[in-house]
């Protein structure tokens, strides 16, 4: 019954030496609104907890010409109230709100949401698709990679030992662009998805779709970067014909599995309708944009 | 290891104690501080039971780690009422009867005065979606729902007439 | 007294209260908005120690050994108790509430012995200095399980090749009794006339077999105890349960102890819903204090809640109904299958007994099965058994409806039960106001309302007898008049505010000079369980008499003070007056004034009485439900609900609406989302609220109610029970919704978007 330690590092290399010196087993706390419930069941028993939420790098959202830098503990309800990023990326800011309740919200980070390595996780289908890349820091030096790049499995990172993420990076919206991102739950709050889509893309002047993202949640071991489902959109005006291509293609991606949640032919075809669904209001973003 | 030192503040009060690391902020508050206002519906965050004010922020003290509280100023529903005067939103849960058995009513009471504090004015939809993450069993939430509503209309006659 | 019985008989035609029918704010609601009202877990007294439980990782298996020298050896561990540890109790059944309990299932729910019988079930307990401790000692402790082939769904249970949870189980009431055990651990049969000619009479018959998952409670508050044992062993027990004399009573048989050995005194409860019925951890708690010399404190996990507390029976139901064309009804049959959990005891026979009885139906017959399975024991969830018959049965007289192209409320009406109507379980209905929420229903603008595109309106019905039983109350005067009214039901939903009412009503007085105690089992005489709507019925007409009983002593004091003979003292609004010809304009003598100079006429006033009540006045609803089904992904959205119910006489209205508003919201969970689900091993796979799914604000709309008042001649006031019937008729006014919406009959709950849509698609698929 070893006690567990605490770590409250106030820098980012103060953090990688805590995590680099603990033993094997050691915890990063950001929002902590999964590490608690692990805690709290007797899942884990960390030897050591390190506390992010010291580093004021991760405490910041910034916004520069290019983009928006977003501190990996910022927790939900603080990037709710940046009004800026709310509004060039709604369907990320609506992805990120929809994890758990108010009270969860007022802990909930981005960082944890996607280490947490949930195929479920809500953020994780808007931050692909929105092009999303992190900043992972550690012993060995600081690395950016997509944020498709950072879940392995259920439960499972490509993080190293010891390297954790400081901050997210997202471009600034583009001209004719929108993004969104919906969810299946059969309640209307406090549910984990059942399968989710998030869309980015973008039109030219005449309302053809030039670029698009799709991801999917839920219906694999990880979130999914689709390309075929990008591939149904690029090039189109979004009619009905591409938008059935879309569902068919986001369907034709899942590999799902049946659980408590629900089953795999529900989440294979729910992932279609949610894909559809979240292209028509990505469109009307971007054509408003 | 030793146990932590935490300095902290609860209902306005200068406060120190001692805590494991895993203890959470809901167990010393009930444990130790004698706060027993919060409850423990759950232990995950998914009952609201627990619901106290971090900085004004609202959050389950369940999910929040005890020796994370240095430092931050915290609410719980012990601090709601001035002395013996009711909160706005205390009184009205009474007038409507939005309680029955009263176990979460503590965490309702918070909620809907993090809700009120940031919105004086919420629709009914506004109400439910912010208090989804407080359970009820009891009421199915009607009479609940009212009296926030009625609370916040009564409120803001107060701010304009007072 | 004559005069005070006719004006409470001439108060009930006219409606004329002070103030029976009003809304005052709860006695009391400051502590519960305050955070200072103590709950079961909020407890703390010197040296006051943890108790925590070791559960069952199997959903059936034998217990080789159980080896605790581990546990035992750990510094800071005081005790630990098994099944061993505890008297091997005898087959004893005795009459419960609603429902017969026997003792020795009773003990070995808490606490396994030979077997384990479902995944969370009870296999020791240890008390240590601390909570990591005492996680720990349960780590150290070695059982050694031979698991054992399990068996969860109530069929398959009932299948002559299931693995049988009971050697010994013989089912009761089939003749001639089988030789072989199984896991059918009883039948009962209703009926009246002749079915077989009755369906020969039928010119149309519905037929189908319905489902309903095990749902539980769904209290937010744990269960939670602290128990502490003197030197000379004396018990006292603080907890949350639905009635301290069961408490007291079950502790007493699971510990053997002598009944006077034990004190039991409410906690405020958290909700129970029927759930707070039995013990689970108090005998743990006694056991632990015991032999640790400390109090020790007990409270469960939201997990150990799901898993190891009482859900209700999951259930097959098939239904047959039989009518004519006009939609008269002729016959019925139900054949019922519950699961009891892992012990006998589902509510199946509660089920037969109440499924028809909305209806005058002259041939009918119902057949109820309680089958054990390896699940948490059954324990009683308002209206226990009701709600799952009357799906069936009500799902069956909407398609009825939609198939003799009829209007599903008129038909409810034309074959509405009234008075004078049998019913299956014998007695036939004496007032009851059915017809009444059916016109109530067909009057309110939510019946007429449009409907948009994938929208459906359902409408449904329930039953509940409700019941009286044994109560105490008793009524003391204090020094300047005002009261204190004691009884022994813990307050589960504003029940003080109902009981401080009725006294003050009697005594004619300010409610706020009235104060309503909740007793601990030495502080009052017994009064059986909160629950089966009983409360403000049986023990609402204790407190009435005992406050009749008061002012009858009030009047012979003013007689003694005035020096004249009572038959001349009447007592009208919280006064003494005197009637005497010659005396008439004496000044009226007021409570206070009796009150203050009760030491020169006799001393203290106090009045107490206990009641075996009878004559519960039987309740009805009906309710509407209007759904939008989103026809691409199964999901559900309630978009307007009205829930109406014959309540007799609503003492406080605004309670009385929450008990319709909260059951109906948690009949809405039963259909659409709640459910118990298990693994290939037999484990529970949600044991939490996040999967559990319970509904939630952003779920709902408001809850709109209408209190039909036909009041029971039996209780002073015309009090009918109110809090069973309302989680009746949600079940199938949501299918019903739910069905007329997606445009196809649904029939196994809960209705959740995978198997809605894989119904919706199926449909599609077959064309």
């Amino acid at each position: 019954m070893n006690a567990v330690e605490y770590a409250k590092p106030q820098s980012i290399d103060d953090a990688i030496r805590a995590l680099n010196n603990a033993p094997a087993g050691a915890r990063v706390l950001a929002g902590g609104t999964d590490l608690l419930v692990q805690l709290r069941a007797g899942h884990v028993r960390p030897p050591v907890i390190v506390d992010l939420k010291g580093i004021a790098e991760l405490r910041r959202i910034e916004v520069t010409a290019t983009g928006f830098r977003i501190g990996a503990a910022v927790a939900g309800a603080e990037l709710g109230e940046h009004a800026q990023f709310a509004a060039e990326w709604p369907g990320v800011t609506e992805a990120f709100h929809l994890i758990g309740s108010t009270q969860i919200q007022g802990r909930a980070t981005m960082g944890g949401n996607l280490c947490n390595a949930s195929p479920a996780a809500d953020s994780v289908p808007a931050l692909i698709a929105a092009g999303a890349r992190c900043v992972i820091v550690g012993a060995s030096g600081t690395r950016e990679v997509a944020v498709e790049e950072v879940v392995s499995g259920p439960g499972k990172t490509t993080l190293a030992k010891g390297e954790f993420i400081s901050e997210f990076l997202i471009a600034r919206r583009q001209a004719h662009s929108g993004d969104a991102y919906l969810r299946f739950i059969p309640r209307t709050e406090m549910d984990i998805a059942v399968a989710s889509a998030g869309v980015c893309l973008t039109l030219d002047d005449k309302g053809l779709c030039t670029a698009a993202r799709v991801s999917l949640g839920a219906v694999a071991p990880t979130a999914l970067l689709v390309a075929d489902c990008a591939k149904a959109l690029i090039g189109t005006s979004l009619d009905d014909a591409a938008l059935a291509k879309l569902a068919a293609a986001a369907s034709a991606a899942c590999a799902p599995i049946n659980d408590k949640r629900g089953t795999i032919e529900f989440r294979t075809k729910v992932a279609g309708v949610l894909a559809r669904r979240a292209a028509t209001i990505a469109a009307q973003r971007a054509r408003g944009n | 290891m030793a146990k932590h030192h935490v300095t902290t503040t609860v209902n306005r009060q200068p406060v120190e104690l001692l805590c494991d690391t895993s203890e959470t902020l809901l167990d010393v508050l009930r444990d130790e501080l004698g706060l027993t206002g919060s409850k423990e519906g759950c232990g995950s965050g998914d009952c609201g039971a627990c619901s106290v004010l971090m900085d004004g922020r609202l959050v389950c003290a369940c999910l929040v780690l005890a020796v994370e509280a240095t430092g931050h100023e915290i609410t719980t529903i012990e601090g709601i009422a001035e002395g013996n005067t009711l909160h706005p939103i205390q009184q009205q849960f009474l007038e409507d009867a939005a309680l029955q058995c009263g176990i979460c009513t503590p965490g309702f009471v918070v909620a809907a005065k993090a809700l009120l504090d940031r919105n004086p004015d919420p629709t009914e939809t506004e109400v439910r979606f912010w208090l989804a993450g407080n359970l009820c069993r009891c009421t199915g939430y009607d009479k609940i729902v009212r009296a926030v509503l009625t609370a916040a209309a009564k409120m803001r006659e107060e701010a304009v007439h007072g | 007294m004559g005069n005070e019985k006719e004006a409470l008989k001439a108060g009930i035609e006219q409606g004329t209260y002070k103030w029976v029918g009003t809304r005052p704010i709860r006695p009391d609601g400051a502590d519960k908005v305050t955070g200072r009202a103590a709950f079961g877990a909020d407890l703390d007294l010197p040296g006051m120690v943890t108790g925590t439980v070791l559960r069952s990782p199997h959903a059936h298996a034998r217990i080789r050994s159980i080896d605790t020298s581990a546990a035992r050896a750990l510094p800071g561990v005081l005790a630990v108790v098994t099944g061993a540890d505890f008297p091997e109790l005898p087959n004893e059944v005795a009459a419960g509430g609603e429902a017969p309990i026997n003792f020795r299932h009773i003990s070995e729910n808490v606490i396994a012995r030979a077997k384990v019988l479902y995944d969370g079930h009870a296999v020791a307990a240890v008390a240590a200095t601390s909570a990591e401790i005492a996680a720990e000692a349960l780590s150290r402790i070695k059982v050694d399980y031979e698991v054992l082939p399990h068996v969860i769904d109530v069929l398959d249970a009932m299948r002559e090749d299931a693995p049988v949870l009971h050697e010994g189980l013989i089912t009761n009431g089939v003749e001639p009794a089988p030789t072989k055990a199984s896991n059918i651990a009883g039948r009962v049969e209703f009926a009246m006339g002749d079915v077989a000619q009755g369906f020969a009479e039928a010119e149309i018959i519905i037929e189908r077999s319905y489902t309903t998952a095990a749902v539980h409670q769904g209290y937010i508050e744990p269960h939670a105890c602290v128990a502490s044992v003197t030197a000379d062993g004396a018990a006292t027990i603080w907890c949350s349960s639905q009635g301290q004399f069961m408490v007291r009573e079950f502790c007493s048989k699971v510990l053997s102890m002598d009944i006077g050995n034990i004190r039991v005194t409410p906690a405020e409860i958290g909700g129970g819903f029927g759930g707070k019925t039995t013990v689970y951890l108090e005998p743990l708690a006694v056991a632990l204090a015991q032999r640790s010399g400390r109090p020790v404190h007990m409270v469960m996990t939201r997990s150990e809640v799901f898993r190891a507390s009482g859900p209700t029976s999951g259930t097959h139901v098939h239904i047959k109904l039989g009518a004519k064309r006009d939609g008269s009804f002729v016959a019925g049959e139900m054949e019922l299958k519950y699961q009891a959990g892992a012990f006998p005891g589902s509510p199946a026979f509660l089920g037969g007994m109440t499924g028809f009885s909305c209806y005058e139906i002259p041939h009918a017959k119902a057949v109820c099965w309680d089958v054990v399975s390896n699940r948490p024991k059954c324990a009683a969830y308002r209206a226990p058994g009701a709600p799952m018959a009357s799906f069936g049965v009500e799902s069956a007289i909407d398609e009825l409806a939609q198939q003799l192209n009829m209007d599903p409320l008129e038909l409810r009406l034309k074959n509405a039960a009234k008075t004078g109507t049998r019913t299956i379980y014998g007695p036939k209905f004496l007032e009851i106001g059915y017809a009444e929420t059916l016109q109530a229903a067909k009057a309110h603008p939510h019946w007429s309302a449009p409907l948009g595109p994938n929208q459906g309106r359902g409408i449904a019905s329930g039953f509940w007898f409700n019941i009286g039983g044994q109560s105490s109350a008793a009524v003391h005067v204090n020094e300047n008049g005002s009261v204190s009214v004691v009884t022994g039901n813990p307050d589960i939903g504003g029940s003080r505010a109902s009981m401080a009412i009725m006294a003050a009503e009697v005594l004619g007085m300010d409610l706020d000079q009235v104060k309503p105690v909740i007793g601990d089992t030495g502080q009052i005489a017994y009064s059986f369980l909160t629950g089966g709507s009983r409360v403000t019925f049986a023990t609402g007409m204790a407190v009435v008499q005992a406050a009749e009983n008061v002012v009858e002593q009030l009047r012979q004091r003013a007689a003694k003070l005035w020096k004249i003979d009572v038959e001349h003292v009447i007592w009208r609004d919280g006064a003494a007056h005197c009637t005497k010809a010659d005396e008439a304009a004496r000044a009226p003598l007021s409570l206070a004034e009796i009150a203050h100079q009760a030491g020169r006429t006799g001393g203290p006033i106090s009045g107490g009485v206990s009641i075996n009540a009878a004559g519960a006045g039987p309740g009805f609803g009906t309710h509407i439900c209007d759904v939008e089904v989103d026809p691409e992904t199964g999901g559900v959205k309630v978009l307007r609900y009205t829930a109406i119910q014959d309540v007799g006489r609503a003492i406080h209205p605004s309670y009385v609406e929450g008990q319709l508003q909260g059951g109906a919201v948690q009949g809405i969970g039963w259909a659409l989302n709640e459910e118990y689900v298990y693994d290939a091993k037999g484990r529970l796979q949600n044991a939490g609220f996040l999967d559990y799914r319970m509904p939630v604000c952003s779920d709902l709309p408001m809850i709109d109610t209408v209190l039909v008042e036909v009041p029971n001649p039996a209780h002073p006031y015309g009090v009918r029970g109110v809090g069973e019937v309302p989680i009746v008729p949600p079940l199938a006014a949501v299918a019903n919704a739910v069905s007329r919406a997606a445009g196809l009959r649904m029939t196994d709950l809960p209705l959740s978007p995978p198997r809605l849509l894989a119904a919706i698609d199926g449909a599609k698929a077959a064309g």
